[in-house]
Order: structure tokens, then C-alpha cells, then sequence
């Protein structure tokens, strides 16, 4: 049989390898926070003929809007960030008025207002969701193995691969925001909470097994019976992920501009939550089970000691 | 009695039946009409128009109260009513924000001109003064900061050049709504309002849509000068408001008083023959009649609107005054070519995923397969009757969800069959590796959609907060998925298979994705 536990070392360091690069961005740049958080505006126009971004930003400095940012893509559209304008403000009359001079009739396609505090506001709010949702899903694995001797390295070890994934898909994101530009919006957050759910939905199935497995005392120790139940539903697991990456991916072709870095948060996490399942979180349990960390710290002591003073 | 699986089946398909009847759209197959009114509500995203949250600017001392906010609100729904939106959302949140959504609406500045402002109606005693409209006085009713929501508290010093040149230049504006752009086009700006050269924009704009707050500073704070007037009637005793015609065939609004402040207004009028009254909206005059002779039936009209301001005015006063100045944190608009544009890529990502998923399916789980598509078809069809019955507002995340919850449909199908097979190959009839391979899938399939079930709940709170029904629907959607994804699962495909295996074509391991072998040769070693 495929000896997955066996490696599980290099498993974990496969982790590493992919999340460090994603945290040391986000220490040094942080995320990109767009409008949800930051407060300020989001407009989307498509003008009647082809502008340069240039020509658009002399007009809003203007007019008294002079740190925005204007891109444009095909057919004429030019989104613009800028801080606050408010709909049905005299300033935001004003503004079109003056573009309108300046480059014909637009369509307004949308335009997003947030004020500063409420922007504030949300972010606590999206933390205090993530939190939630962790606390909640621990809570629920704690009850559902209950049966277990320790039920709660289960509610842990699945909470670590989650937090494996939460960490992969905001270090993917810190890295595109910091390269591409790519925003970090309240549709982010509802793609982790997703992650999140789907993580745990991932592990449990493989845990489930364990469960099982040790119940029927299909192997003589715990690190096969583990291994014995990755395996048994690795097919599955890659089965189901490969129909969610299948519909995801139909998505973020075919499902337009809009949602587009939704579904390629979602598609990261999934990938990274399928992974983690099979080689993070139970391969945590064998680690917890043979007290190998106890050991591991053990004989740094061990080594420390050696050192003559 | 045990019920046989055909028997289930049969009920099954008369779900089935039920749900396509219900998603078929506009009126087939409906001749009692029972399919009126049942539609797919389309969120902002997908068929275009605003979102905008109002926050509470109550002037100093005053506290806003759930009684207080929960008022406002229901004002703010009657003056949405008098838009005309199909399907709003009016929802207090949290301590001091009211969220209002107006689906289809395509003229944002008209919605936060007709949403924010107070329209506090007055009619004052202006001691025989002539106060010209335009003009900000305080009343008995309260100081101008009470409606207008401007500073915590009015300072002492006169403001610099706005409040001389609001009473001493009586062409300064000429209403509140009028210094503001009223086309759709945006064209004029209240800078530009003609008689307004000596005070700019102030006048004009701050008396509502100027958010005192933020432009603090560019924005000059209206002061009210001068003494306090004596307050005769408010908005509050009104009866009614209506347009109407003056004699000069002009239109204007007319009201009509409630019995007691009928009689208030004949007292008064009746007194003050030949002197000027102010009608005040906003602490802003209006206009300001002479008075002709008493008026004892209670009617009066309010001249010197434009006819959107009287249409504007009528609504507002019909819907009574807001309890607490309102200001605009957050606002969203979507035009309706971006919204259709979303729909018909979703529609063809829907189509898309979901054909590599029933591909994938039937290649590799053959029998099992087929039988999942078919479950995943009548999933799709249920959760889409769902959508319309409940109603879901569906979302471009909310499809998101909906596209999802397809991929983790099909997840509790996999691990069954994956049972299923196991249980196969270890030499059990097909019979038992089913009711086996069901049992054993059991456990997973409630773990692990419970977790989910417990993110979309956390996922539904936080989007109260954020971005509102957008994130919601894809909470609720996402949610409704994996609710029948379960039934779909543990009933629908277990049905479908019992029966099937009734017929005797489908006793060979090939149809399972195993080895090619009759079903005879196993069965005994199986049990």
C-alpha cells in the first residue's frame, strides 16, 4: 500500500515551501485592500469613445480628486478608484458634469461608495467572522468525536489545516495584490469563510474513516490505521475536488469580470483544502499520537545540555 | 408496512415533476394561474440599481433609539413605496443605519434626494417679515441643526459669508432641491444655479445632500441668524399632500390640515390678513404668501417648485418627516447592461460546469454515474424551485454558491459510490453493497455538510453587515444547496439504484466501474 504517513515530513514542508513565500508578502506588503475596507469609490464607466487613463486623472485632480487611480479595458470602460464621492452629491454631479465636457456621454456602469468608518467597521466584522467560523467548526468536530480519546486533536488538527488554507489563498492573494494589483474585497472574505467550510468539510470525511478504522482495528498501530484510511479515500477525495475544480473553472472562464478573483480564491482554497485534508491534518494526528513533538523538543533539550558550558 | 423503493420513486418523480413545473418560466402549463408572482428575484448585481446605506446623524443630545431608527425606517419605506420599486429592501442595521436596496431603480441621485432628506414641513409666523425663499431660519420647532444634522453644536460665531448672504440676498437660491442637479444627466450644478453668485454652493446644497461631516470645512455649515419664529403647523398635522394646480395653471402641492390644526390655521390666518406667512421645509423657506384672507377649510399650496421638486415634496410629505437627519456611508450602483452581461456568462459557466461534471461522473463511476446525473438533474431542479418559491434574491455570488453547491452535490454521491465499490469488491451482492455502501457513507456526508452548513450561517451574519444581500445570497444559496444535496443524495440515488438492480440487465460488476463479471458469481461468497 502507498505509504503516505510514512512521508508525512515532506508533506509538511511541501506546505511550507508554498505558504513562507505568501507570509513574507503579506509581513513586507500586506494585502490590497479595496473600498470594502479602505472606504472610498469604485466607479465603472464606458465612455463613448476611447480615453487614456492620463486625460481621466488631470480631470478628477481638477477636481479636487487628485490620488486617484483610473484603468482602462476594452470597450471603453474605465474604472476609477478614488476617495469618497458620494452618490447624488453635488460633488459627484460636478465630477460627471466635467467629464462629460471633456469626453461626450458616458454610461455610468456602477459606482460603490464606502465611508472611512464603515470601512473600519467591516474589517473587524470579517475578522470576528473568520474567528467565529473556526471556533464554530472546532466545536462541532469536538462534539462529533466525541467518541474518540481525544476528540478534541481532532477539532485541532482540522482547525490547523485550515488555518494551512486560509494562510495559502491570503499569501496567494498578498502576492497578486503586491505584483498584479489585485484587490482584497468583502468577496474575499465570503470566499475564505467557503474555504473554510470546505476544508473542514474535507477533512472530516478522512477523519470519519479513522474513526472507523480504529474502531474495526483494521491496522496494528494508529500511524497505519491512518495511512490505511488516507488511502481508502483518496479517490474520493480527489473525485470530489476534481468535480468542485471542475465547476469553479467553468466559472472563472466563462463567469464574467466581476467574480472572477471570487472564483480564483475559491479555486486556491479548495486545491490547498483537498491537500491539507489528506497531507496536513491527519498526518498531524500521527504526529500528536506519537508524541513526536514531545521528542523532537526533547532532545533539543537533550542537545542543549550536551553543549559544555 | 415498509414502503418499496418504487414507491418512493414514484413520489420522487412527482417532486421532480412539481419542481420543473415551478422552474419553467413565465406562464406555461399554468392555466389556474398559480405561477403568478412567483419569479426568480434578481439581486442589484444582475438586474442593475442602488444600494444605500443611510446612518443616523442625530444633532446633539438626542439619542437614536431602536424605536427612533425603526420610525425612520418605516418612513423610508413609505417614500420608497412612492418610487415605485418593485421588491425593495428597507432593513435597520445595527444601532443607527437603515439599508435601503431598489432593484431596477435607475436614477441614484433622485433615490438619495427623495430617501435622505428630512422634509420637515413648517408653516411659520414670520412677524410680519418677508422672508425670502431660500432663506434658513430657526423655528419653535428647534434650531436649523436639528433637521439639518450639521455640527453637534451650533456655534456662536457667525459663519463667514453663507449665512449674510443667505438673509441678506434674497435670490440666493431657490429651494433646497433646486440647488441640486435634478436631471438624470447631471448637468446642473448648484454653483451654477443663476442668482447664487455670491454664495457658492452653500446655500443651495448644504441644506441635505452636503454631508457635514466629511467635507467639514469645504463645505460651509448653513447658520441660521436672525430670531426664532413661532412654529403654527408642522408636517405632523397634515392630512394629506397632493399635486395640484394653482390658478395660473402651474403645478404645485397642495395639503389639506387635520380637524384640530384646521381650526389652529383659521385662528391665525384670520389675525394676520395682509401679512406674509413662510412655508418652511427644512428650516428653508420655500415660499412665503401673503396672506389674502383667513383660511378656515384647511387647504392650502405650496408655490415655487419645479414640478419634480412638487412630485419629490408630495411624496416626502405624504411619508412624513424622517425622525433623525440621515447621511450616505455606503452606496452601490449597478447599471443594467453589466448585470445582464453577468447573467448570460453565468448561465453558460452553469452549463459548462455542469457538463464536465456529469462527464466525469459517468466516465468513471459508470451505472452509479448516470444515476448521479440524473440526481444532480433533479437536485438542480429542486434547489431552483426553492429559489423561486422561498424567495431567494439570487445574486452573481449567490450563482457562484448555487455552480458550487453543484461540485459538492456530486461529493456526496462519490463518497457513496466509492462504498459502494468497496463494498463490491469485497465480494457483496449488489444488493447489500448498496444499503452497506449508504450506511457507511452516512456519517461523512452529515459531518461534513453540517461544517459547511455552520460557515454558511457565520457567512449569512457577517453579510448583515457587508455588502448586504450579496454575500446573503450567496450564504443562503450555498446553504439551500447542501440541504438537498443531502436529500438528493441519501434519497434520490438510493432509490434509483434499488430500483434498477431489480432488473437483472444490470447484474454485472462492469456497470459498477469494476472488472467485468456476472453478479451470480459473486453473491455467494459475498454473505
Amino acid at each position: 500500500m502507498l505509504d503516505l504517513v510514512g512521508k508525512r515530513y515532506y508533506w509538511f514542508l511541501l506546505s511550507l515551501l508554498v505558504i513562507v513565500p505568501g507570509l513574507v508578502s503579506l509581513t513586507l506588503h500586506g494585502l490590497n485592500l479595496s473600498i470594502d475596507f479602505t472606504g472610498g469609490t469604485l466607479w465603472e464607466l464606458q465612455m463613448s469613445r476611447p480615453v487614456q487613463p492620463g486625460e481621466v486623472r488631470d480631470v478628477l485632480a481638477a477636481h479636487g480628486y487628485p490620488d486617484s487611480t483610473v484603468q482602462t479595458s476594452q470597450d471603453n470602460v474605465v474604472l476609477i478608484r478614488m476617495k469618497e464621492l458620494k452618490e447624488g452629491s453635488p460633488e459627484k454631479a460636478e465630477l460627471a458634469t466635467a467629464l462629460r465636457e471633456r469626453f461626450g456621454n458616458f454610461t455610468e456602469l456602477r459606482i460603490e461608495s464606502v465611508g472611512p468608518t464603515l470601512g473600519t467597521a467591516i474589517r473587524n466584522r470579517a475578522v470576528l467572522a473568520v474567528a467565529l467560523a473556526s471556533l464554530g467548526v472546532l466545536g462541532y468536530i469536538a462534539w462529533a468525536f466525541r467518541n474518540t480519546n481525544n476528540p478534541f486533536l481532532y477539532g485541532i488538527a482540522a482547525i490547523i489545516a485550515m488555518l494551512h488554507d486560509v494562510a495559502v489563498v491570503v499569501g496567494t492573494f498578498s502576492i497578486l495584490g503586491w505584483l498584479r494589483g489585485i484587490e482584497v474585497d468583502a468577496l474575499f472574505v465570503t470566499a475564505l469563510l467557503t474555504i473554510i467550510g470546505f476544508s473542514v468539510h474535507d477533512t472530516i470525511v478522512v477523519f470519519d474513516r479513522i474513526r472507523e478504522n480504529l474502531g474495526r482495528r483494521a491496522a496494528p498501530t494508529f500511524e497505519e490505521v491512518v495511512n490505511y484510511s488516507v488511502v481508502q479515500t483518496l479517490v474520493r477525495s480527489l473525485n470530489t475536488s476534481l468535480t468542485v475544480v471542475f465547476t469553479l473553472l467553468a466559472l472563472f472562464l466563462f463567469g464574467g469580470e466581476t467574480i472572477r478573483y471570487f472564483v480564483l480564491a475559491l479555486l486556491i482554497g479548495i486545491v490547498s483544502g483537498t491537500y491539507s485534508s489528506i497531507f496536513n491534518a491527519s498526518q498531524i494526528l500521527v504526529v500528536w499520537e506519537n508524541r513526536e513533538l514531545h521528542r523532537f523538543l526533547a532532545r533539543l533539550r537533550g542537545q542543549r545540555q550536551h553543549v559544555p558550558a | 408496512m415498509r414502503i418499496k423503493p418504487w414507491q418512493t420513486l414514484i413520489v420522487i418523480l412527482l417532486l421532480t415533476l412539481a419542481a420543473v413545473w415551478v422552474d419553467l418560466p413565465g406562464q406555461s402549463l399554468d392555466p389556474l394561474g398559480w405561477k403568478s408572482g412567483i419569479t426568480v428575484r434578481q439581486g442589484l448585481d444582475l438586474q442593475g440599481g442602488i444600494q444605500i446605506v443611510l446612518e443616523a446623524r442625530p444633532p446633539a443630545g438626542v439619542e437614536v433609539t431602536q424605536d427612533v431608527l425603526q420610525g425612520t425606517r418605516d418612513t423610508i419605506e413609505r417614500r420608497v413605496n412612492g418610487l415605485g420599486v418593485s421588491e425593495p429592501v428597507i432593513q435597520t442595521r445595527g444601532s443607527n443605519q437603515i439599508l435601503v436596496e431598489l432593484p431596477g431603480y435607475r436614477d441614484p441621485e433622485q433615490a438619495v434626494r427623495v430617501l435622505q432628506r428630512t422634509a420637515l414641513l413648517e408653516i411659520i409666523d414670520t412677524n410680519g417679515q418677508y422672508l425670502a425663499p431660500g432663506t434658513i431660519v430657526n423655528t419653535t420647532a428647534g434650531p436649523a441643526s436639528d433637521v439639518l444634522g450639521s455640527e453637534p453644536t451650533p456655534t456662536a460665531e457667525p459663519a463667514a459669508t453663507p449665512s449674510a448672504g443667505e438673509t441678506s440676498t434674497p435670490s440666493a437660491t431657490t429651494s433646497q432641491t433646486g440647488g441640486t442637479p435634478t436631471s438624470a444627466n447631471g448637468t446642473p450644478t448648484p454653483g451654477a444655479t443663476p442668482g447664487s453668485e455670491s454664495t457658492p454652493a452653500a446655500g443651495g446644497s448644504a441644506g441635505t445632500t452636503a454631508s457635514p461631516t466629511h467635507e467639514a470645512g469645504a463645505t460651509p455649515t448653513p447658520e441660521a441668524q436672525g430670531p426664532v419664529y413661532e412654529t403654527i403647523i408642522t408636517g405632523a398635522e397634515l392630512r394629506d399632500a397632493y399635486p395640484t394646480t394653482d390658478q395660473f395653471g402651474t403645478l404645485v402641492v397642495g395639503f389639506e390640515l387635520k380637524g384640530e390644526a384646521t381650526r389652529k390655521f383659521c385662528e391665525y390666518t384670520s389675525s394676520h390678513v395682509g401679512f406674509p406667512m413662510s412655508i418652511v421645509v427644512d428650516k428653508q423657506v420655500i415660499s412665503s404668501p401673503r396672506i389674502e384672507s383667513a383660511i378656515c377649510e384647511g387647504r392650502g399650496i405650496i408655490t415655487g417648485l419645479n414640478a419634480q421638486e412638487v412630485n419629490e415634496l408630495v411624496l416626502q410629505l405624504k411619508s412624513g418627516a424622517l425622525a433623525v437627519p440621515l447621511e450616505v456611508v455606503q452606496s452601490r450602483t449597478v447599471g443594467p447592461t453589466l448585470g445582464q452581461d453577468s447573467i448570460d456568462k453565468s448561465i453558460v459557466a452553469g452549463l459548462v460546469g455542469l457538463g464536465l461534471v456529469a462527464l466525469f461522473m459517468i466516465l468513471y463511476y459508470r451505472l452509479p454515474g448516470v444515476i448521479s446525473v440524473i440526481a444532480l438533474l433533479m437536485y438542480t431542479s429542486f434547489v431552483f424551485a426553492l429559489f423561486k418559491l422561498i424567495p431567494v434574491v439570487l445574486t452573481l455570488p449567490g450563482i457562484a454558491g448555487f455552480i458550487l453547491s453543484i461540485g459538492m452535490a456530486v461529493d456526496a454521491n462519490v463518497l457513496i459510490f466509492a462504498r459502494l465499490r468497496e463494498e463490491l469488491r469485497l465480494g457483496r451482492t449488489v444488493a447489500r453493497a448498496i444499503e452497506e455502501g449508504f450506511d457507511h457513507a452516512w456519517p461523512s456526508i452529515r459531518d461534513s455538510n453540517i461544517s459547511t452548513m455552520i460557515t454558511c450561517v457565520i457567512l449569512f451574519w457577517f453579510g448583515r453587515y457587508v455588502g448586504a444581500t450579496i454575500i446573503q445570497g450567496f450564504a443562503l444559496t450555498l446553504f439551500i444547496g447542501v440541504a438537498v444535496s443531502m436529500f438528493t443524495a441519501i434519497v434520490v440515488s438510493r432509490n434509483l439504484l434499488r430500483v434498477l438492480l431489480t432488473s437483472r440487465l444490470f447484474h454485472n460488476l462492469w456497470w459498477f466501474g469494476l472488472e467485468s463479471r456476472p453478479m451470480e458469481a459473486v453473491s455467494a461468497a459475498g454473505d
